[in-house]
């Protein structure tokens, strides 16, 4: 494979697309296919075929509204339709190159509105399963521009220039973590892509490796490259079958190609991916545990250092990126990292996907520019709360993260003012929570789940999870004193700072910063023996003592 | 590669490798002649019954078995030279691996975070009225194992249930609870 055969394949793949004047997308993504989009698309395909209208119609990942499915997309006119059912092909069709069918609502709400697709351009435009869709988009001229015209420091030059972040959550500069592998001596070096995504309410690495899973080993291969490894893993979740069926064809189709095997563009580079499943265990989102689990252990973590840029998988030197990490990789090698670099603000470049959902108007998948207020997201973006209620807070980073309030709506989206502010970036997730919410539950929900995912090996987080669930348990039932109130602050700061990984580190944060923003409801909980969101049933004999 | 199908009955009792088994010990023979072990082996072989195939193996035993019982976990040990315990805590340590035989029907709630926001408590209570059994457990009938998730990646639809592995979203308690009648009264 080289640049020529690369644009060959894209022009005859541009050949094929011309031979139609329009192209119907439906969306196949694991939300819309749960309300019957394959049938959607039957439908549709039925209906073109005899309408005579040279029309093509296509299976394709997650467009990224889920309230609105299914979707789908016309092509060239970019107009799209929600909740379109099966009577609704007829329709469908019908518009095509004439008035779109209002009652389908084809503006969505201006849900697509200040949304920047780099990480998504794809999704919702090809067929998962096809390469040569991924190819007639640009796909693969990042990697052979790099394999031909670039060498592994200068494709380490651009990342560091861009100025990525690794987006599952921690946000350490992926130049960096590259330069570091790159320099590590080692005869075997891996390259891991942690597709682990634990985080209840996070589904942006789902949805990207369902849709567009070429680019996860575009930028892996990149990688592997830059690096000097030969061998790589992608880490998915058991989950997430319709994921791990899309890579496999991908990864097939890559060989085939060329794109994976060996002497990869007819250059000495040798790289192939393995897919490793999951089998449901949060901390293996963890790096080190991440590594346990390939090699077939129980996913507990070990001490760093050593970090596994010097010894990970099986003592080699291994860089271990997140699926959106390698992900924003081929359009950066691609357009160069001030591209990428002149979105976003001073320390915090490029887009994010987040995962919106909860109590919104809009759920789905959005990818906005970084430094975007949290309130042009959820007001802006997501419609704001439904149902004439008030918002309350939004949880972003997952069981690690925490929840904001209302004043800090107007926050612009980096790592560092969520971190500044009591939360954290975490993958993506954005939970939206109105008045009907407790804090108090929602803190313990998040201790119910860092108690049963905790690994055990270290005691901080084993014993520790367990009583602060038990005290936060107590609150909710009204039984609690300030006493109590004292303790859970006390061994949130305990089990933080002594726990061994970001499992037990940061399983105080939701308790924290609901504390932080919310302490009223937990006094009203324990002062006055009642819930002020009506959610806790408080412990009759609790309610009697006080009155 | 030191194992493979040709060194299958060759005996070297003075080598020693990985945890101190024996190389070149001699695999265990299939449990039944249920053409299924046959798929378990595949798998294992396909990875050139290095021990780090542990997980995958059981994963395929799992899928062409519907869990993991004490031949199966047995068997895998011995043909990977993997330690017993070892199988057996890799086994209990993820939850995706089920030790236990699944009812006709299965029930999975989802419990992340959006499905909690959006009531799924309230599904998982109506369900342990309704089947009187608790979360993990089938009924005695056999007829309904209920699971909860801990989060399947389908939040835009929250709550979500897995309904013999069928996702639907947006689930209200009367949906539910007339979909796990009709499993109870066939």
């Amino acid at each position: 494979m080289n640049a020529e055969e690369l644009e060959q394949i894209a022009e005859a793949a541009h050949a094929e697309r011309a031979k139609f004047d329009y192209e119907v997308n439906v969306c196949m993504g694991t939300g819309c296919l749960s309300q019957h989009s394959d049938k959607v698309k039957a439908a549709i395909e039925k209906e073109a075929a005899g309408c005579g209208k040279k029309c093509h119609v296509r299976r394709t990942g997650c467009m990224g509204l889920c309230a609105a499915g299914p979707m789908v997309l016309m092509e060239p006119s970019e107009m799209r339709y929600g909740h379109v059912h099966e009577g609704d092909a007829k329709e469908v069709i019908a518009s095509l190159g004439g008035e779109p069918v209002a009652r389908l609502d084809p503006h969505l709400g201006g849900y697509f509105d200040g949304q920047n697709h780099v990480v998504l351009e794809n999704s919702g435009h090809i067929d998962p399963e096809k390469i040569e869709e991924y190819i007639a988009r640009g796909g693969y001229e990042a990697l052979v521009k790099a394999l031909t015209d670039m060498n592994p420091a200068s494709v380490i030059e651009q990342i560091s220039k861009s100025g990525l972040r690794g987006r599952g959550g921690g946000g350490y500069p992926t130049g960096l973590k590259w330069d570091t592998v790159a320099k590590v001596k080692g005869a075997q070096k891996y390259v891991i892509c942690n597709g682990d995504e634990g985080d209840p309410g996070a589904f942006m690495d789902r949805s990207v490796l369902e849709s567009d899973p070429q680019r996860v080993i575009e930028g892996m291969a990149i990688a592997a490259y830059a690096i000097g490894a030969t061998k790589g893993y992608i880490y998915v979740r058991a989950e997430y079958p319709l994921a791990v069926q899309r890579l496999t064809v991908a990864l097939q189709q890559a060989r085939r190609r060329g794109f994976l095997g060996n002497g990869i563009c007819e250059t000495t580079f040798s790289f192939d991916i393995d897919i490793r499943l999951g089998a449901g265990a949060f901390v293996c989102g963890e790096e080190t545990a991440l590594i346990a689990s390939i090699e077939g252990k129980r996913g507990t973590p070990r001490p760093r250092p050593p970090y596994p840029a010097v010894s990970g998988l099986w003592g080699d030197p291994t860089l271990i990126n997140n699926v959106e990490t390698f992900a924003n990789v081929p359009p950066i090698i691609r357009n160069g990292g001030e591209w990428f670099s002149s979105m976003g603000t001073a320390r915090s470049k490029g887009t994010k996907v987040f995962a919106l959902t909860g109590k919104i108007q809009r759920t789905g998948l959005v990818e906005v520019p970084m430094g975007m207020t949290l309130r042009q997201i959820i007001f802006g973006i997501g419609g704001g709360v439904p149902d004439g209620r008030k918002f309350k807070a939004v949880q972003t980073g997952g069981p690690s993260g925490g929840c904001l309030p209302e004043e800090h709506l107007d926050l612009s989206i980096s790592y560092d003012a969520l971190i500044s502010a009591g939360s954290m970036m975490g993958s993506g997730g954005m939970i939206v929570m109105d008045d009907t919410s407790c804090m108090v539950s929602v803190a313990r929900f998040f201790m119910e789940f860092c108690m049963t995912e905790s690994c055990g090996k270290c005691v901080p987080c084993r014993a520790g999870t367990v009583q602060m669930y038990e005290l936060l348990s107590k609150i909710c039932a009204g039984e609690a004193t300030h006493r109590d109130l004292n303790q859970l602050v006390e061994l949130c700061e305990v089990v933080g700072a002594t726990s061994l990984c970001g499992l037990g580190q940061t399983a105080p944060n939701p308790v924290l910063s609901t504390l932080r923003y919310f302490k009223h409801e937990y006094l009203a909980h324990i002062d006055e023996k009642r819930c002020p969101a009506g959610v806790c049933e408080l412990s009759p004999a609790a309610v009697e003592v006080h009155a | 590669m030191l194992s493979g199908p040709k060194t299958r009955n060759l005996r070297l009792p003075t080598a020693v490798g990985e945890n101190n088994m024996p190389l070149y010990a001699e695999r265990p023979p299939l449990p039944s002649d249920d053409k299924r072990w046959r798929i378990v082996n595949g798998t294992m072989r396909k990875h050139g019954y290095s021990r780090n195939a542990l997980i995958e193996t059981l994963h395929t035993v799992q899928s062409s078995f519907g869990f993991l019982d004490e031949p199966a976990i047995k068997f895998v040990a011995q043909s990977l030279r993997v330690p017993l315990s070892q199988a057996y805590g890799v086994v209990t340590f993820y939850h995706f691996f089920s030790l236990k035989p699944p009812g006709r029907h299965t029930c999975t709630i989802c419990t992340g975070t959006a499905c909690y926001i959006k009531g799924s408590d309230k599904l998982v209570a109506e369900t342990e009225k309704l089947l009187h059994i608790k979360p993990g457990q089938t009924t005695p009938d056999g007829e309904v194992s209920f699971t909860t998730a801990r989060c399947v990646g389908a939040c835009g639809r929250a709550p979500v249930t897995l309904l013999d592995g069928e996702l639907s979203g947006q689930m209200e308690a009367a949906e539910l609870k007339a979909q796990l009648e009709r499993w109870t009264t066939q």
